[in-house]
């Protein structure tokens, strides 16, 4: 049996079941880092060490008859924007390369308290700001499906690792799409909760009123246990809910009967890759024929809300990003005074992504020119935000695509930003309005790449995602499709 | 030639007593170690987030209703951009367009006019940390260090119309709400610490025209005097300028407290553009009308209220009253005595007096002070009495300051009751008479004046312990 195939569930029983040992695993999965991640680039940092440590504690646990919870002992992977305590946290930034942070991310609390193996950081771009990981100052990660190819982004190491077999799950960030995009071009599951759902502290922020951690992984099951451990209010972050935590894992049921999909009829443009159309449409018909009723909904300002998040994510982002500056921390490079040392700094530690969004949002922010842009953006934002509380007044659910291609060649359009920032146009709108959104395989192109349906609930209604989605998944073998590096 | 009048606007940046900082659990005690006081949020790290701590929001709220503001149900912190590395974000967490409170007002006096200065906003933020150089200045170190112990103390700025004239008014109104601040309990307002500074604007106009010269802005004055002294400068300086029919240039200066100068920092062309953004990690402060009342009902009285008081049912003059109630301590320590039974005139004239003098000479608060507000009740209560005179509790005071000993003790071990029986002092005045034969025989010629001699030689002789009331009224019976 090839472990690093499994689900994390399946993982998880079979330590339940003295199957196999934490160490055992753990190491089974190290030596598939070792062996294959040259070819996928998905971790910027491995943790082997404290990863076999973890392992041997759980072990010794089991041994002593203790009760495992669900991550326990099940190698995974965090994104490098989430912060580790004495593990570097790079951000996929020269200005962060040496950054090791004295705390750990609430959510890593989480995962340590549960015993949780971390195997390393994945790689990313640089701040989160991309959708194909190209923008990573280190290095390209490479699609399990085909080298050649993208693995979305912008945790598109994450997403990597977990459908190459290099972790058995992972934790990923969505600012706009950066974890639901990234599961949909390598054919994995990944979940963008409500926002607020999951503390954002010690998550190196983007922009802060859309960033939200939510995990990657090789089906349903598993997105719903990790969501379980990874939700709830910290004192630490004020924008978290408090609210309680259903368990998740009770919407693990097959059953759509009469439950009200809409199909927003601005997601299935004109223009869009056929393939992906179809696979989509395909997927509620199939949802249609177990019991769900479809209806044709409109979200009119969705042709808006590209616009108004590449301004106000980088606003956001331009001062998030003021701290590096070459004074406390991260890198430095030296200049005749502090203006110049600040500017040498920024100037050859930031990448050229990340300069570009720091120039639009000081722009947008600017005196003359706040209420023409940032002003403006809000205001769409707001009547995005409208256009789901209405739809929702209707329908359950809401079914579309993640992104309009299937994933992209690496290097074909990273040269030119708009068609790049285009490619978010189906994933933004969610961030824009707080919702809950997953990404979950619905088919392959006929070159062999991955095709992801996006399921999009109400504020805090995660269940109703997972239970559409379990449906969905159960009614196929797409999630248990493997084409990782052999 | 014009006459000039000066338009002064103020906005006193005040540091809240509270234990811990406005975003975090590090504590605000001044004068700790360097960088101890600092953990991964007010250093700024990357990830972190702000919390606001509830005291601070209390605290604004109290001051802003103590200001005779409108306390706003809907608040929000927003992001000011500037770079320095005394902020490790590079922004400064404050509120722009929906501060907590506006619209108030205080009154002020001055020249025994009472003078109406509205407020236009108070707003909370997060205090800077510290740049310690190596050398005098940043020009000439070789280095700098930062202190991040104060980044994130609380503060509120207070925001003036430019309602103000004089240098007068301008110190008088920022007296007035360092003791509203104080009444309240919210701000130790101790300016040599920085907990109180302010950033003062002034432009001139010619006397009788509405509109607005150009502005001059003087940043981090932080004392009364550096207030009265910098405008002081700057208005004579803009005078000059405008009487040679120059302009004004638009800019920021300092104020060269050693030289007595301002000096330009930078003009408008040079002004930061702070790119104000909503805090997207903070959720908005509502307050309900409900919750504004109950701040209300709790407040102390505040220095006005009191101050009618002392006048109304004490009988103190509007001057006294004004004294008294500049600091809620010296309040508070003077109702204590009145409490007792003292009367309220010694009382104020005794606080006023010897008390503040020693406690100026030692630059001690009214609250370390050594005499006690009960041990002063009781040395008055003694004049009161008759047991002492006036003069004897003079004496006394000064005992109390030195050994902190009570009045009764004081005048029992020094053996200092005044002498109020006749028979004594009949004694000691025929004593004086016998032996001063000169003063009485010019007494009885006509020169009425000798009989102070004599009181003064009766006093001598029992050592200042005799009334003085039956001195004189004995030696008169006498001589005439
Ligand atoms: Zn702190």
């Amino acid at each position: 049996m090839d472990l690093y195939k499994q689900p994390a569930h399946v993982l998880h029983d079979m330590l339940e079941n003295k199957e196999i040992t934490a160490v055992e695993m753990t190491k089974n999965f190290i030596a598939r880092i070792n062996s294959f991640d040259n070819k996928i680039g998905a971790y910027i940092t491995k943790m082997s060490d404290t990863a076999l440590k973890t392992a041997e504690t759980v072990d010794a646990d089991i041994a002593n008859g203790k009760k495992i919870n669900f991550l326990t002992g099940l190698p995974g992977a965090v994104k490098d924007n989430i912060c580790t305590l004495g593990t570097k946290t790079t951000c996929a930034s020269e200005m962060l390369k040496n950054f090791v942070p004295p705390y750990n991310a609430s959510v890593m609390e989480k995962l340590n308290k549960e015993k949780a193996i971390i195997l390393g950081k994945t790689n990313m771009d640089e701040f989160a700001m991309g959708g194909s990981t190209e923008n990573s100052a280190f290095f390209t990660t490479h699609n399990p499906w085909n080298t050649e190819y993208v693995p979305g982004g912008s945790s598109g190491g994450s997403a990597a690792a977990v459908a190459s077999g290099l972790a058995a799950w992972a934790l990923g960030s969505d600012t706009g799409g950066s974890i639901r995009q990234p599961a949909s071009f390598c054919g994995i599951v990944g979940m963008k909760p409500t926002y607020g759902r999951v503390s954002r502290y010690g998550l190196i922020a983007y922009a802060s009123s859309l960033d939200q951690i939510g995990p990657l992984t090789r089906d349903v099951t598993d997105c719903a246990n990790i969501l379980n451990i990874i939700s709830g209010y910290d004192e630490k972050d004020s924008t978290s809910i408090k609210k309680d935590i259903p368990d998740y894992t009770k919407s693990l049921v097959q059953n759509v009967k009469g439950l009200k999909i809409g199909i927003p009829k601005e997601f299935f443009i004109e223009g869009m890759n056929k393939e992906v159309y179809t696979a989509v449409k395909k997927a509620v018909s199939d949802l249609e024929a177990m019991g769900a009723e479809v209806r044709n909904i409109s979200l009119p300002h969705t042709k808006y809300a590209i616009a108004a998040y590449y301004l106000i994510a980088p606003a956001e982002a331009t001062t998030n990003l003021s701290r590096y500056d070459g004074v406390s921390y991260g890198a430095r490079v030296p200049g005749e005074d502090i203006v110049a040392m600040m500017t040498n700094t920024r100037t050859a530690k930031f990448g050229d992504e990340v300069k570009r969004r720091i120039m639009i949002g000081n722009y947008a922010l600017s005196a003359g020119y706040y209420d023409a842009y940032y002003l403006k953006a809000l205001k769409i934002r707001t009547l995005v935000k409208e256009d789901y509380d209405k739809a929702f007044e209707k329908v359950d659910i809401i079914v579309a695509p993640n992104a309009p291609t299937p994933a992209y060649k690496i290097g074909s359009i990273i040269n030119d930003p708009l068609q790049m920032y285009l490619q978010d146009i189906c994933t933004v709108p969610l961030n824009l309005a707080g919702l809950p959104g997953i990404s979950l395989p619905c088919g392959f192109s006929r070159d062999g790449l991955p095709i992801g349906m996006q399921i999009i609930g109400k504020p805090l209604d995660e269940e109703t995602i997972i239970k559409t989605a379990y449906t969905y998944e159960q009614s196929n073998d797409f999630h248990k499709k493997f084409s990782g590096v052999e | 030639m014009t006459n000039y009048e000066a338009v002064i606007g103020l906005e006193i940046h005040s540091e809240l007593k509270t234990n811990t900082k406005i975003f975090c659990g590090c504590a605000t005690t001044f004068g700790a170690p360097q960088n101890t006081h600092v953990c991964p949020v007010c250093l700024g790290l990357p990830g972190v987030l702000p919390v606001i701590n509830k005291r601070v929001v209390e605290f604004a709220i109290k001051a802003g209703i103590a200001l005779n503001c409108k306390i706003n149900n809907y608040s929000k912190f927003d992001r000011k951009n500037y770079y320095y590395p005394d902020l490790p974000k590079n922004f400064q967490t404050s509120q722009y367009d929906l501060p907590i409170a506006e619209y108030g007002y205080i009154d002020i006096e001055t020249k025994g006019k009472t003078k109406r200065i509205r407020i236009t906003r108070i707003h909370m933020e997060e205090d800077a940390g510290k740049l310690v150089h190596s050398g005098n200045t940043i020009k000439d170190s070789a280095s700098s260090n930062v202190d991040y112990n104060r980044t994130g103390v609380p503060l509120i700025e207070i925001v003036s119309e430019p309602d103000m004239r004089t240098p007068e008014e301008a110190r008088a109104y920022m007296e007035k709400v360092k003791s509203v601040l104080e009444y309240i309990d919210v701000s130790n307002c101790k300016m040599e610490e920085g907990n109180l500074r302010a950033d003062v604007n002034v432009s001139l106009r010619p006397v009788g025209t509405e509109k607005l010269g150009t502005k001059a802005e003087m940043k981090n004055l932080n004392s009364f005097k550096m207030v009265e002294n910098a405008l002081d400068y700057e208005i004579e300086r803009q005078k000059e300028i405008l009487e040679d029919g120059g302009c004004i240039v638009q800019e920021t200066r300092t104020w060269d407290d050693g030289k007595g100068i301002t000096l330009s920092m930078r003009t408008k062309e040079q002004a930061q553009d702070y790119r104000y953004m909503p805090e997207p990690d903070l959720v908005p402060i509502i307050t309900t009308d409900e919750e504004i009342a109950a701040y209300k009902k709790n407040l102390p009285e505040l220095p006005d209220a009191r101050r009618t008081r002392l006048i109304n049912d004490f009988g103190l003059s509007a001057y006294d009253a004004s004294i008294i109630t500049t600091s809620r301590a010296m309040a508070e320590y003077f109702d204590e005595v009145t409490n007792k039974g003292a009367d309220a005139k010694l009382a104020a004239n005794w606080i006023m007096g010897d008390l503040a003098k020693e406690l100026n000479a030692e630059n001690k608060n009214i609250s370390e002070s050594p005499v006690s507000a009960k041990n002063l009740a009781d040395m008055i209560i003694l004049i009161q009495k008759g047991t002492i005179s006036s003069k004897i509790a003079k004496k006394v005071f000064g005992e109390m300051w030195q050994t902190k000993k009570t009045p009764e003790t004081i005048v029992k071990e020094k053996g200092l009751v005044q002498i109020t029986d006749t028979v004594a002092i009949e004694k000691i005045v025929d004593e004086v008479l016998s032996q001063n034969p000169k003063p009485v025989d010019d007494y009885k010629k006509g020169n009425k004046k000798s009989i102070g001699f004599l009181v003064g030689q009766v006093m001598k002789k029992s050592k200042g312990k005799a009334n003085p009331v039956v001195v004189n009224k004995l030696l008169k019976e006498k001589l005439d």
